[in-house]
């Protein structure tokens, strides 16, 4: 593999990588929180059809960016009403919201613009486009570093770029701010919150509703960013993906960029085979190496990658106790 | 009040008129159709230790809950320095200056101390700042008061007595004037104890008011300064406890006249039952918990292993009850019984004559879900009397059984149908030793027989204890309880770190002998 193909499958990675970071982040805030939510890829899948729904009907991405903000809320108030306020089993919720999302999308789109469930195609400003970044092409002649910083880092789009931020602002916020330390403390040991006069309610609406925000941008982004235009079950389990890149990374920002970096990186693979041919000599049938994020999925789920500890009081509502 | 030791702190602890720290007045409080609270008043008075006992049960805890907002008050009202205050939730409590000290500690174990002392008081939204001020507060407060805890080591590395310790920090550095402790020696060791009671007597030196719940009597006359008696949800009195004797606080709390020494005649051991040789036992991540553990037990005669909780007491409870494997060498009635693979379990146990009421009755003994008769019959549904034909169960032949047994062992409701958890700590506890001793085993091994059960209870238990003793049978007898250790056995060891650091006759020792046996002081053996 010469360097220009090398760069060509970073630069895929990290665009793939993106949804599965913003996804990833979002359910790290639930899950410090204490809330589990396996319904990330129905919020993503609400998001991407918001936005690419509004995005067409408006012509402004930016404007279909806060419906999917605001798609992807409504499913997580849901979610939250559901397990927080209600105390219900997190996982069952999760799911229903995941059926209902996929159904419903599919629904309104359909209603709305007759194409089989699809949004129409965007184009313009109705999509993101790619960011040039400053010196991108002044430094591009520069050995090595210029061809890198041009290729891979520059030239992406806005999401790309925020989602990047979002690692080192979730760790600052997790492990430097008082939000932080609490919200770890009623994951960890909700009990101990309320007894210090936190709400504990209030703490995990927070959180959850931050969750909601990031799959709202992480959905977003596969419509106006990724693609052109919401389709039909387009998220294709990457919020399944995203949940076991967080257990991966232990719930770890910085270690939840490390993991859907890898996870982006068997995708990009997956859509080079000729690269792959070239260097290792093997063809491997497509259908195969489509698999691959899936099959490292069943591998971290398994428990194969070291023992990782959820926060303790994941998955249980809290109840007063004597 | 004494000199306004903080300086700086919140008006509610402004120095006022009033001689009352807490008043109590006309406090109700239902759950459903049970009253916890009925027209309690309390009224303690200020830079002083006050003492709340009480059975199980009995409203301590629902009362202190409602005094720190965790729980709202039916009717009542709740006086802080004389000022009337609402308390609608914890944050006013704080905020009035209470602090609370639970019996379950509200710790989060992967925080370091400062980070659980700083939760909830943090200073501004980031956390530098408020750790870097906690850091310093700590120093002061650890020499003020004896409470040396590393700021920055985990808590779950931390020792049972300086977890509390961190939890009295905690209230501290809310600037609480008002600290109340929920049965806060239950874990402790007596030195730890004991430098507890210091700490608490350092704090009431300096003007604070400590309010102790607990349901030990001994406690009450060593720390407290006036101590209020609960019964069935309702406040039966305040005394002095210089005036005052455990014996009439005990019939004050149980409402009758209850012998806290349990009557027994002198043991007349026969032969040999159990032999233990070198039991050793490792627990799943390879940590030695049993490290060479050998004694006899003889038939009419009680062992009382005594031990701070978590030295190897439940590994042995397990390894002879056979649920957990170990290595060594056990006979009963001269035969050795298997102590790991296939056949080292309950039943086989059970068929060598060894009954168990374990430690844990909720997670071991009972299944809390199902009735009473059902668990009476667990590890004995085999027995012919129970079975209808080849194939069935005669559930009557159990229910009936189940019934004589509630009846001689005085559970209340005497329900065979009422599911295990609906009986209280001491009913479901009695369920477990009625359904063990009727068995007749030849041995009876016993852990925490009266842990979470109330004192009319207790006395029941260990006369049942005493009696089968007396039938000649063996008794193991486990407890972190050391009165219990005390007044029940005829020989005491006490275990340390996996061993046995010798054993005493509990006629001719005393409470300070083992308690340096506890802590790993002067063994005599191996």
């Amino acid at each position: 593999m010469d360097y220009a193909t090398f760069l060509q499958v970073l630069d895929t990675t990290l665009r793939l990588s993106t949804p599965l970071l913003l996804a990833c982040l979002a359910g790290l805030y639930s899950e410090r929180a204490g809330i589990f939510d396996i319904g990330l890829e129905g919020k993503m899948l609400m998001a991407a059809m918001s936005a690419g729904a509004v995005s067409y009907l408006t012509g402004s991405v930016w404007i279909g960016l806060l419906a999917a903000i605001a798609g992807s809320l409504l499913f997580a108030v849901v979610h939250g009403l559901a397990s927080i306020t209600f105390r219900g089993n997190q996982l069952i919720s999760g799911v229903a919201l995941n059926f209902v999302a996929s159904g419903i999308t599919v629904l309104i789109a359909q209603s709305l613009f007759g194409q089989g469930g699809r949004t129409p195609p965007l184009d313009g400003a109705a999509r993101f486009n790619p960011i040039t970044l400053p010196l991108a092409d002044q430094i591009a002649g520069v050995p090595i570093i210029g061809p890198f910083y041009s290729e891979v880092i520059s030239g992406h789009t806005f999401l790309v770029y925020v989602g990047l931020l979002m690692v080192p602002l979730s760790w600052w916020v997790l492990y430097r701010t008082r939000f932080g330390l609490r919200l770890r403390a009623v994951g960890e040991n909700p009990a101990s919150v309320d007894t210090a006069g936190i709400s504990v309610v209030r703490l995990r609406y927070t959180a959850v509703l931050i969750t909601g925000i990031l799959c709202g941008l992480a959905g977003a982004y596969m419509s106006t960013g990724l693609q052109a235009g919401f389709g039909k079950e387009m998220t294709a389990g990457r919020g399944y993906i995203a949940l076991a890149a967080l257990i991966f990374a232990k719930w770890r920002p910085w270690y939840c960029l490390w993991a859907t970096l890898l996870f982006g990186f068997f995708q990009a693979i997956a859509l080079r085979p000729d690269v792959i041919e070239n260097t290792i000599g093997i063809s491997i049938p497509v259908p195969a190496l489509d698999a691959l994020p899936y099959i490292l999925t069943v591998v971290v789920l398994a428990g194969l990658v070291g023992k990782a500890i959820p926060p303790r009081a994941g998955g249980e509502p809290y109840v007063k106790e004597r | 009040m004494t000199a306004d030791v903080g300086g700086g702190r919140p008006a509610a602890a402004a120095p006022s008129s009033s001689p009352f720290a807490i008043e109590l007045k006309g406090i109700s409080k239902s759950f459903g159709p049970v009253q916890a609270n009925k027209d309690v008043n309390i009224a303690v008075p200020k830079g002083t230790i006050h003492g709340i006992i009480g059975e199980n049960g009995a409203g301590k805890s629902t009362l202190m809950s409602i005094l720190y907002g965790f729980y709202k008050a039916d009717a009542g009202e709740i006086f802080v320095n004389g000022k009337l205050t609402a308390i609608p939730d914890s944050q006013s409590a704080i905020r009035a200056g209470i602090g609370m000290v639970f019996q379950h500690f509200k710790l989060v174990q992967n925080f370091t101390v400062l980070e659980n002392v700083v939760l909830g008081a943090e200073d501004g939204a980031l956390l530098r700042p408020s750790l870097a001020k906690a850091r310093k507060t700590l120093q002061d407060l650890a020499q003020e008061y004896e409470l040396d805890v590393d700021p920055d080591a985990l808590v779950e590395d931390l020792s049972v007595g300086h977890q509390q310790r961190v939890e009295i920090l905690k209230a501290l550095y809310r600037q609480a004037e008002i600290l109340i402790l929920d049965e806060p020696t239950g874990v402790l060791t007596p030195a730890e104890a004991d430098h507890l009671f210091r700490i608490l007597k350092g704090l009431r030196d300096q003007g604070k008011t400590v309010i102790l719940i607990t349901h030990k009597l001994r406690e009450i006359m060593e720390a407290t300064d006036n101590v209020s008696v609960m019964r069935r949800g309702t406040m039966v009195g305040t005394v002095k406890t210089a005036q005052t004797s455990p014996e009439e606080l005990a019939e004050l709390m149980v409402g009758r006249k209850v012998l806290l020494e349990v009557e027994k005649q002198p043991a007349h051991p026969g032969k040999v039952v159990l032999s233990v040789q070198d039991l050793r036992v490792m627990d799943e991540i390879g940590v030695e918990r049993l490290k060479g553990v050998s004694f006899e037990i003889r038939a009419g005669e009680i062992l009382g292993i005594a031990g701070v909780a978590g030295n190897g007491q439940s590994e042995l409870l397990a390894a002879l009850g056979g649920i957990q494997p170990a290595t060594g060498t056990v006979m009963m009635n001269g035969a050795a019984l298997p102590l790991s693979g296939h056949d080292a379990n309950g039943r086989t146990r059970r068929e060598a004559g060894i009954a168990h009421v374990p430690e844990d009755r909720q997670m071991l003994g009972l299944i809390m879900d199902f009735t009473a008769w059902e668990n009476t019959a667990f590890g004995y549904h085999n027995e012919p009397k129970y079975q209808k034909n080849a194939l069935l169960m005669d559930n009557d032949a159990i229910r009936s059984d189940t019934e004589r047994k509630m009846a001689t062992f005085d559970v209340r409701p005497p329900i065979p149908t009422l599911a295990a958890k609906n009986f209280s700590g001491g009913n479901q506890q009695k369920i477990v030793v009625a359904r063990e001793i009727e068995s007749d085993p030849d041995l009876l091994l016993v852990g925490q027989p009266t842990r979470g059960v109330d004192i009319g209870a207790i006395e029941f238990i260990h006369k049942q204890i005493v009696a089968l003793r007396d039938a000649g049978k063996a008794i193991l007898l486990v407890s972190v309880e050391l009165d219990e250790i005390m007044s029940l056995s005829d020989r005491i060891a006490v275990m340390f770190d996996g061993r046995l650091m010798g054993f005493r006759d509990p006629e001719t020792t005393n409470e300070r002998e083992l308690g340096l046996l506890m802590a790993g002081v002067s063994g005599d053996a191996a």
